[in-house]
């Protein structure tokens, strides 16, 4: 029978963890979400000998037990309860070679729960180019444990690590340090009030308040009221704690490690003088964001091209194939078209991630939240803000879920609020047909006027979410801890494995997450956009028969007449004609409104609600154009799409919350309905009083 | 003379000398930003912040109004 045991790997973020999660785990793995909160949890299999299976847990990274942030405070949730499915029967300390020293205090930690932990030392191949040596026995013996000394680049020593894991039971539970001759007396008196809990536990769960806030800690409630020290105190302890621990640390490494400085070749402070120097290294950011940009717009137009015809035609042969009825419909017209809405973004979404996780796994992403961060500051957010803003020319939703390192719960809220405004992939059907409508096409400087406009928007957008940022910062009294301390890692090679496996696994959560939502809204579309009440949908045939009976109009035509007939009828043609007095002051037609209404789900669907309304069967650019350019304005006279109406319409997309996925995303990150809903009320008012104002002031 | 962190030019290095204050928070020295140190400021943001350092081999940036409550003697 195969027997299963929780293995847990904990250590400091940038030690090459997801590595050797990697090397243990390969395609095995699978990402949720902690129940309750949005902290990612990554989990898989590893099978070690005689049939007996691991089951791994990457927790986050973190440099200690005392928690400081959602990520980090996760780990210790699950190291203090015992009762937690997947509490550790072995804990695996990762370390890096280099920073041996500060992984360390966290394995004292760890050894104090007397919890099993086995050492990693990680990146064993660049000891001999730096100069460090290792006495592994004599470290074996001062921590009472087992290291494997591994290298997951060179991929060495990771069966090493396996048979360690296996043996588990032969590691010793024993603490490997005394810190509480910290204050004697406190911690007798903590161990006589709590004869049956371990102290070290004990002392964890009271300092979690002081760093962290409330935390949920079923066993032990009664500690919250032995308070005999204030938070300052404490604070003071558990400073004393982390020098005492370093302390027992050195004198570990005094025998067990030995540098040469004189062997260290140091390409990383090459590097940072260029990548962090104040005018180059913005340059070079500069550089990179355009490659990017690059290869977001350009690189996926083909596959993306490919994929919408592919659904396309898929959604024709369904209809030429499937018996008639609602039910082949719902699948032509709702389910496919809108799963082909969700599968289109996978390359824009798949090139993003790739370039963020080659940035991330290389180093570079550090060097840019430290050039970013006092510009950032200004305006309530963090340098590792930037991350996120730029995600979002992609797509807001992975951009908020990259939030989720910004330690300070107040810059974090703010980057999820301000993230939508960047101009997202999905706002660029919407601008490029109303720009070639409205804006001549003449020059300014060489520039083109519709490519300045684009521009322009692009510009409004990333200047909106930064200004809104600042008022965010002024209005919100949210108390949160606003510190930042980014380490610098070392560059390094991203290794292919860890690149493709992020971009698969993001990719995938985001097609599932947002899938479910935009599919539920595209059915529901489907269905109030094909039924109606009454006789004017019910007879539509009929009526546009007997109403055109003397125009000898061809087939095809006829029936765009009756299907625009049933749409102007149907539910959602009902609901565009209510909001026509709220929607004319802005310049709009019923029409429009609905294409406004049922863009709401997602911005791109504006273009193909309105090659419905204008009758057109297919999404041709020029013929909607064509059509679009042809309406007239019923109130005003004139086209209704001219300049005033035109500019109006894209300030409206430009700030308007229209992106169901993201509402729902934000919920999830914020953990409340509440944020949400601001968002899309302020949004939306915003954009209404924009468009309003605009319209008014060029009709 | 008594020098804070904030204190230090592109290249100079100090001994961390003093870090109690509460105003520090408990991750910094975790991370090895103890008295006793030696500390390298390696690189400054425009504007003088963050500041990039390296302290006892372990390379951070933290903002100017962190580095203002930790002393150092400058070597």
């Amino acid at each position: 029978m195969s027997k299963q045991i929780n293995v847990a790997l904990i250590g400091n973020p940038n030690t090459g963890k997801t590595s050797v999660f990697n090397a243990l785990t390969g395609l095995n793995q699978k990402v949720g979400n902690y129940p309750g909160i949005t902290v990612e949890k990554k989990q898989g299999i590893c099978k070690l000998n005689r049939g007996v299976k691991a089951h791994i847990i990457d927790l986050p990274g973190t440099y200690s037990l005392n928690a400081s942030s959602l990520d980090e405070n996760v780990v210790i949730e699950l190291l203090l309860n015992k009762n937690d499915k997947d509490f550790p029967d072995i804990a695996v300390v990762v370390s890096d070679v280099e920073n041996l020293k500060r992984n360390l205090l966290l394995f004292t930690q760890i050894k104090d729960l007397q919890i099993p932990t086995i050492l990693v030392i990680n990146m064993a191949d660049r000891m001999k180019y730096k100069g460090i040596s290792l006495d592994i026995e004599h470290l074996e013996v001062q921590l009472n444990t087992k290291i494997a000394l591994i290298s997951t680049r060179k991929n060495e020593g990771i069966d090493y690590l396996k048979q360690l894991i296996s043996n588990y039971k032969d590691i010793s539970k024993n603490a490997c340090s005394n810190v509480f001759d910290i204050d004697k007396d406190y911690f007798n008196s903590l161990q006589q009030a709590f004869p049956n809990q371990l102290l070290y536990k004990l002392w964890l769960v009271i300092t979690q308040d002081v760093n962290f806030g409330k935390t949920d800690r079923n066993e032990i409630d009664a500690i919250a009221d032995f308070k005999t020290k204030s938070k300052a105190d404490l604070k003071r302890l558990q400073q004393k704690e982390t020098i005492k621990r370093y302390q027992f640390i050195n004198n570990v490494l005094k025998k067990g490690l030995t540098i040469d400085t004189s062997k260290a070749k140091d390409l990383r402070s090459k590097l940072d003088r260029v990548l962090t120097h104040k005018i180059w290294g913005y340059v070079i950011f500069f550089f990179i964001l355009l490659i990017i940009f690059q290869a977001i717009y350009d690189w996926s137009s083909v596959p993306m091209d490919f994929i919408d015809n592919t659904f396309a035609s898929l959604s024709e042969w369904t209809k030429n194939h499937l018996p008639q009825g609602a039910f082949t419909d719902l699948i032509a017209e709702g389910i496919i078209p809108g799963l082909g809405g969700i599968v289109i973004f996978i390359p824009q979404i798949a090139f993003l991630f790739l370039f963020i996780s080659i940035l991330e796994e290389s180093g570079y992403m550090s060097r840019v939240v430290f050039l970013m961060d006092n510009i950032m500051k200004r305006f309530g957010l963090s340098g590792k803000s930037v991350v996120p803003l730029i995600s979002g020319t992609a797509c807001a939703i992975p951009a908020i879920m990259a939030t989720r390192n910004i330690e300070s719960w107040k810059e974090r809220l703010i980057t999820i609020l301000v993230t939508p405004f960047t101009t997202c992939a999905a706002r660029l059907p919407v601008y490029l047909i109303i720009i070639s409508l409205v804006i001549p096409e003449g020059r300014f400087f060489g520039l083109g006027y519709q490519a300045l406009t684009l521009m322009l928007l692009y510009l409004i957008g990333f200047g909106t979410a930064v200004t809104s940022a600042y008022f965010l910062n002024k209005i919100l009294k949210i108390k949160s801890k606003t510190f930042f301390v980014v380490e610098m890692p070392n560059y390094k090679l991203p290794l292919f494995k860890n690149v493709a496996l992020t971009v698969i696994e993001k990719t995938k959560s985001f097609v599932f997450g947002a899938g479910k939502i935009i599919l539920a809204i595209s059915i529901i579309l489907w269905f109030l956009a094909s039924y109606g009440p009454g006789e004017n949908f019910n007879n539509a045939e009929n009526i546009i028969k007997t109403e055109y009976a003397s125009n000898h109009l061809s087939e095809e035509h006829l029936e765009e007449k009756i299907a625009s007939y049933k749409l102007e009828h149907s539910f959602i043609g009902i609901a565009g004609r209510t909001i026509e007095p709220i929607i004319s002051p802005l310049g709009y037609d019923w029409k429009i409104g609905i294409a406004i209404v049922s863009s709401f789900a997602a911005r791109e669907v504006f273009v193909g609600t309105l090659a419905t309304i204008y009758s057109v069967g297919s999404d041709d650019e020029a013929t909607i154009k064509n059509r679009m350019a042809a309406e007239v304005n019923p109130i005003l006279g004139g086209p209704l799409f001219n300049f005033a109406s035109g500019i109006s319409l894209l300030l409206f997309y430009a700030f308007a919350m229209q992106c169901m996925s993201t509402l729902a995303i934000v919920k999830r990150e914020t953990n409340s309905w509440k944020w949400p809903m601001w968002q899309l009320a302020i949004m939306s008012t915003f954009a209404y009083i924009v468009a309003f104002i605009a319209f008014q002031l060029l009709k | 003379m008594q020098n804070t962190l904030a204190h230090l030019k592109r290249g100079e290095r100090g001994v961390i000398t003093d870090v109690s204050s509460i105003h520090i928070p408990l991750k910094l020295l975790e991370m090895g930003c103890l008295p006793g140190n030696l500390v390298k400021l390696v690189q400054l943001a425009p504007f003088k912040d963050p500041m990039y350092l390296n302290i006892n081999g372990t390379h951070l940036a933290i903002r100017k109004e962190t580095a203002i409550h930790i002393l150092i003697n400058k070597i």
